[in-house]
This record gives C-alpha cells, sequence and structure tokens, in this order.
C-alpha cells in the first residue's frame, strides 16, 4: 500500500525549501508545507541552527517570515550565535521578517495550583505571528516545558493541541527535540509529528567528529534515505548528498595538456582527456606535486578555473616550492582562476572532507582538481578506500579533469591505496627511483592510459630551475640508462660521432688520392694510346710518300728514257728527288 | 496596610478556568489578604503583547509582583494550600 500511498501524494504535496545548501535535495524540494517537521538529535549537533538558517532564509530569500520561539536561548544569544554566518537578525527583526520570542520558564518560580493550560504560549505565538504575517515557526525545543511543568498529562494534552493549531493555521515549523536514549526525542515527541522526521548525528570515531543527518521519515513524499554528512562551520550548515554513484556522467574527446611537454609526448594524444582522472603514484621526493602544480598552472594558463586540494603543505608553501621548478602558481592565485584549499586531513574526519570538497566545488565550478596526496588520509583501508571512491566520483559526476598523487614507499612500489583507486583511474603514472651507479634518478613511465596509445618507456626526468624536464632515454644493458650512467653513455656517443666523423674525411681523403692515381694511370695510358696514333699516322704517311716517291722515280725513269709525265714535275731537277727506296730515320 | 501585596491574575476569555481562577482569588484575598492588596486581572486576548513581556506560558497565571521577589503561581487557585505556599502568605496572618 504505502508506494502507492506515496505515488498518489507526492505530487501534490507542497514542500517549503529550507535553502539549506543539499538539505532540499535531499528533501526533494523541502520541507513540507504548512506542517510540523520535527528535527531532533543530541546537544550540540545544531538543531537550533538549523531552524535559525531555516527561518532565515525563509525571510530573506523565499518571502516568507518567521517566528522562532526559544525555550533555551535568550534573543541576543540566538542574534550573536548566527551573526557570524552573515544573519541579521536584528536588522531582520526591525524589518518585521523575523520575530524571536524567548520563553522563560523556571520550576522554582512557579506553583502549580490546579486546572491550567498553555493558553499562554497559544497567544504569544499567535501575536508574533499576526504581528509580522509569519509562514514559518521554529519551537526550539519544546521538551524544555517538560522539565519546567510537572503536570505531564496537560502537556501532552496542549502539545497535541499545538500541533493541531500550527497545522490548521498553516504554518510550516520545526520542532526541536533531544534525543533520547533508544527513542528519537528523550519526550517522545515524535508521536505528535508523524510528517517529517529529520534526525541529526554527531558521532566520534577515533577521536573525529562527523555530522551526520537522516531522513527519518517523510510520509507523502519520497526522501533520500541515507545517512548525509553535513557540515557545520563558518559558512553554516551544508549538507551533502552523495549522489549514487553512477557512471553516467559526461565524456569528453577534448585533450587538454598536462603541462610539461615531455609527459604530453608520452601519450599517444599528446595529453590527457578532459575529465579523465590521473593518478600519479611516486616516492617520496620524486616530485608529484611539482607535476600536479604544473597541470594547475597549465589549466590556469588555458584559462580555466583550477582547484587544489593541498593535505600536506600550506598555499605559502606550495607556492615557494613549486616556483623553484619554474611553476608560477601565485599569479593565477591573484587573478582567482586558482584555489588552494589546504585542511589538515586529520582535522575532520573522512565524511566531513568529502562534504567540504563538495561544498567548495560547487561554489568554485573548477575545471580541473588536483588532490595533493590522497595518501595522507589515514584509516581503515576500506574507508580510506571508500572515501577516495566517493571523491573520484563526485569529482567524475562534474566532469572534471582530476590529479590524485599518491605516495608510495620506495621498498614497495604500488601501495594498497593506489591498487583500490587504480581501476578508477584513466590515466596512471609512475614515478619511480632509479638506482645505479652509487647515484638515485628520477624516471617515469606511463602505467595505463585509457583510450590512447602511450609510450611503454621508462623516461628520466629532471627537476630543473626550469621546470620538469624529460630527458632522452638511454637503454643499456640493465635498462633504462640515468643520471651519470646516462651522461657517459652520451659521451660515449658523443666520442663515437666524432671518431666516426674522422673516419669519413679520412676514407674521402684516401679515396680522393686514390682516384688521382688512377686518373694519373688513365692519363698514361692516354698518352700511350696517343703516341700509337701518332705511330699509326706516321706510318700510313710513310707509305703514301713512299708511293709517291715510287711513282716519281718511276716518271723520272720515264722522263730520262723520254717519256713524258705530269708537265708539273717537269721542272723538277731529277737531283731533288730522293732515292726513296731507302726508310728515313726516325728519332723519338 | 495597603497595598502590601500587590498581585496581577492573567486569564485569556472568559473560559471556565478562568472564571474559577477569579473567583477563587476573590475568596483567597477576602480571607487572607483583606484591606492589605490589590489585583489587577489581564485578560491576553486583549493585551497579547503582555503575555510576552511578562512571561506569561501557562494560563490562568498567579504573579505576585509585591512583595519582592516576584512569585508567580499556575493554574486556577483550586488548590488553596499550594496558592498560600505559592504566595508566601501564613494562614495565621488572616486571625
Amino acid at each position: 500500500m504505502k508506494p502507492i500511498e506515496t505515488e498518489l501524494s507526492a505530487p501534490q504535496l507542497a514542500k517549503a525549501p529550507t535553502g539549506i545548501p543539499g538539505l532540499d535535495e535531499v528533501l526533494l524540494g523541502g520541507i513540507p508545507a504548512g506542517r510540523p517537521t520535527l528535527v531532533c538529535g543530541s546537544a550540540g549537533c545544531g538543531k537550533t541552527l538549523l531552524g535559525m538558517t531555516f527561518l532565515v532564509n525563509g525571510a530573506t530569500r523565499f518571502g516568507e517570515p518567521g517566528v522562532f520561539v526559544s525555550f533555551e536561548e535568550t534573543s541576543q544569544d540566538l542574534a550573536d550565535n548566527v551573526a557570524s554566518l552573515g544573519f541579521d537578525v536584528p536588522g531582520l527583526i526591525a524589518a518585521k521578517k523575523l520575530a524571536i520570542d524567548h520563553i522563560r520558564v523556571e520550576r522554582s518560580e512557579i506553583e502549580e495550583t490546579g486546572e491550567y493550560d498553555l493558553e499562554g504560549l497559544f497567544i504569544r505565538l499567535g501575536y508574533a505571528i499576526d504581528q509580522i504575517g509569519a509562514k514559518r515557526v521554529v519551537l526550539d525545543t519544546l521538551e524544555a516545558l517538560f522539565s519546567s511543568l510537572s503536570n505531564e498529562a496537560i502537556l501532552r494534552a496542549e502539545l497535541r493541541r499545538l500541533f493541531g493549531w500550527l497545522r490548521e493555521r498553516g504554518l510550516t515549523t520545526i520542532i526541536t527535540g533531544e534525543r533520547g536514549a533508544g527513542t528519537l526525542t528523550r519526550h517522545g515527541l515524535e508521536e505528535y509529528v508523524s510528517d517529517c522526521v529529520i534526525l541529526l548525528d554527531n558521532r566520534v570515531e577515533d577521536q573525529v567528529t562527523t555530522r551526520r543527518l537522516r531522513i527519518v521519515k517523510f510520509r507523502g513524499s519520497a526522501h533520500g534515505t541515507n545517512e548525509f554528512p553535513f557540515l557545520l562551520d563558518d559558512q553554516g550548515i551544508t549538507v551533502v548528498p552523495l549522489s549514487s554513484a553512477g557512471l553516467g556522467h559526461r565524456v569528453s574527446a577534448e585533450v587538454v595538456s598536462t603541462g610539461i611537454p615531455g609527459l604530453d609526448a608520452m601519450l599517444g594524444l599528446g595529453g590527457i582527456y578532459r575529465g579523465s582522472s590521473v593518478l600519479i603514484s611516486g616516492v617520496p621526493g620524486s616530485g608529484k606535486t611539482i607535476l600536479g602544480a604544473s597541470f594547475a598552472a597549465a589549466a590556469c594558463a588555458r584559462g580555466e578555473r583550477c582547484m587544489f586540494f593541498s593535505f600536506e603543505e600550506s598555499a605559502e608553501l606550495l607556492i615557494r616550492n613549486v616556483k623553484s621548478a619554474n611553476v608560477e602558481l601565485r599569479k593565477h592565485v591573484e587573478s582567482g582562476l586558482l584555489r588552494i584549499e589546504t585542511k589538515r586531513p586529520t582535522s575532520f574526519g573522512f565524511e566531513m572532507h568529502l562534504a567540504h570538497m563538495q561544498r567548495e566545488l560547487d561554489r568554485f565550478q573548477p575545471s580541473s582538481v588536483i588532490v595533493d596526496p590522497v595518501t595522507s588520509f589515514r584509516g581503515p583501508d576500506s574507508e580510506v578506500h571508500a572515501l577516495l571512491l566517493r571523491m573520484l566520483d563526485i569529482l567524475k559526476t562534474r566532469g572534471i579533469t582530476t590529479i590524485f598523487t599518491s605516495l608510495t614507499s620506495s621498498n614497495e612500489r604500488v601501495s594498497q591505496a593506489d591498487f583500490g583507486l587504480s581501476s578508477l583511474m584513466d590515466t596512471w603514472f609512475f614515478l619511480v627511483d632509479i638506482e645505479s651507479n652509487g647515484e638515485r634518478n628520477r624516471g617515469l613511465y606511463a602505467l595505463k592510459s585509457r583510450g590512447m596509445s602511450h609510450s611503454n618507456q621508462i623516461r628520466e626526468y629532471l627537476l630543473t630551475g626550469d621546470g620538469v624536464k624529460f630527458v632522452e632515454a638511454y637503454l643499456g644493458v640493465d635498462g633504462v640508462l640515468t643520471g651519470s650512467a646516462r651522461l657517459a653513455r652520451e659521451a660515449q656517443e658523443r666520442i663515437m660521432a666524432q671518431q666516426q666523423r674522422e673516419d669519413v674525411v679520412r676514407r674521402r681523403r684516401e679515396i680522393a688520392s686514390q682516384r688521382a692515381a688512377t686518373q694519373r694511370q688513365i692519363a698514361e695510358l692516354q698518352a700511350q694510346i696517343e703516341a700509337q696514333d701518332v705511330e699509326v699516322e706516321r706510318l700510313i704517311a710513310q707509305e703514301e710518300r713512299r708511293e709517291t716517291g715510287a711513282e716519281t722515280d718511276r716518271a723520272a725513269m720515264g722522263a730520262s728514257r723520254g717519256v713524258h709525265g705530269n708537265g708539273k714535275d717537269k721542272s723538277q731537277p731529277a737531283s731533288q728527288t730522293r732515292h726513296d727506296t731507302r726508310e728515313p730515320m726516325r728519332v723519338r | 496596610m495597603a497595598d502590601l501585596y500587590n498581585l496581577r491574575l492573567y486569564v485569556a476569555g472568559q473560559t471556565p478556568k478562568s472564571l474559577a481562577a477569579i473567583a477563587n482569588l476573590k475568596r483567597l484575598c477576602d480571607t487572607y489578604l483583606a484591606g492589605r492588596h490589590s489585583v489587577e486581572i489581564i485578560d491576553l486576548i486583549d493585551e497579547p503583547q503582555l503575555a510576552i513581556m511578562d512571561q506569561i506560558l501557562a494560563l490562568p497565571t498567579l504573579v505576585r509582583r509585591m512583595p519582592k521577589p516576584i512569585r508567580r503561581i499556575i493554574g486556577d487557585l483550586s488548590k488553596t494550600e499550594h496558592v498560600l505556599l505559592g504566595l508566601d502568605i501564613q494562614a495565621w496572618s488572616a486571625s
């Protein structure tokens, strides 16, 4: 039957928002309008503040004036207590938006002499309500009456009448009650208020206090049923509805730089996905904070808001320390893009940390968050794990790019916390010590990076005054070469290169001289050929001459015998004609 | 000695309790405080602000304003002994 009732009445149920961050969310709108709500809890758990916040918000934000009936604190005390929250109680009273009536009952002053009722309370309340046209009422706390008046039968009858009266007048009322042993309230106020019951709890575990809130009952409405942590500090009350850890968060394909070129280069896409989570695990002194700060500075340089949760260093200390690696945070803090939240991990419980974080995130709306380091949360493994899971969920559902740093001890490379977290992280960098040749060097490798290829190399990096610098990786026989081994290797390579250059020059010279020799040989052979050619020509010429000479001789012989040959040769004296049968002497 | 006892009775309307209280007070005063008292009856229906100013919660309430200290007793004043005790009036003073 119950679910049907809920379904039928839920849409009609009017709700009055409390204006308390988170609480309205848990209540799915607010407390039931025009009906009484019981807020119970032990001493000091924030009942009065909740009531006062409800009224002040009603007066200032929802146009509903309210009456605060206090059975414990005076008007002055109440006003003073909330002044630090920025609530101007005297101003609201003057503006007739708020009325405070302090009802003081001293049992010692009262003698009961017969039949009576609490009509005086009704008259006072009615008067105050009419004066300011109140829509909201807080009664804090009615149980004081039980200690003042001895006739409980009358009191109970009157309380029943009071709640009926409040309901009749359509007043949204918060009644506070002190928690009793085994019951919600010491005097069973819950039996009169059946619409909505909110339980505040203040538990101390391991010397840290955790405040929690639970909606015990909300007739006619669905509501969050879990225990929700809430904060009670200089910002007033903030309830933190830890949304069910869904996986339906936004997914971005945009890639953002890590702020370190060498690191970006190790990732296939040149950076990490926006909204993804990065775990940087490393041994002490490996530069986790500097890596985180580099990312923060890069985000701010892009004009995005970034929040740095520093659990170990104060803001000033952080700024100074990372500046030594040329990571400038101060200007971003001053420009308002970067907020450094420093809280000691031990200063309050896990729930409070989460609640605080969630509130600050909602206020500042950063696009990226650095948590440095997550390992500073100490406690039972299961609780720390749950804390980090939820922290990550809070960040992921908001689409915030997250860098978690995690401290690992040098002999155990992966800490327990890391194991728990790793499955949730998208990218995991490991900073390791590489010990060799009597020195310690820093190496980084990407253990995983979802959705992109990434280098499998262990890269050495240096924390220099000019930022984080990645150096060329040298693979030696025993793995990657780092530090002086790398330097030695570098020197060796330089020498080898020099030698090679010299070799080339020498070979060149050799080849050149060989070539010259060959060339000379070619010239010699060429000369030989030429000489042979000349010889051949000479032989030919000689042969021709010899033939010509023979002809002349024959002509001369013919002439001498009276036979005329050519007239041309006629004038030639016979003496000029040599005897040509003989070979001329050739001198070479 | 007149006005030794200054009493104020707060009621709300003409309810049976109010009427009973008024009647009981009159009888008590006549019996024990004849000639040395003044009584004021305040109906909070007419002057509700007085409920706040005088810290009235239960009704009827009788306040002994004088002699000091202020004492308040609640109820319809039907239990005479309790009233005398609350007002610190010795029964013998009547005689």
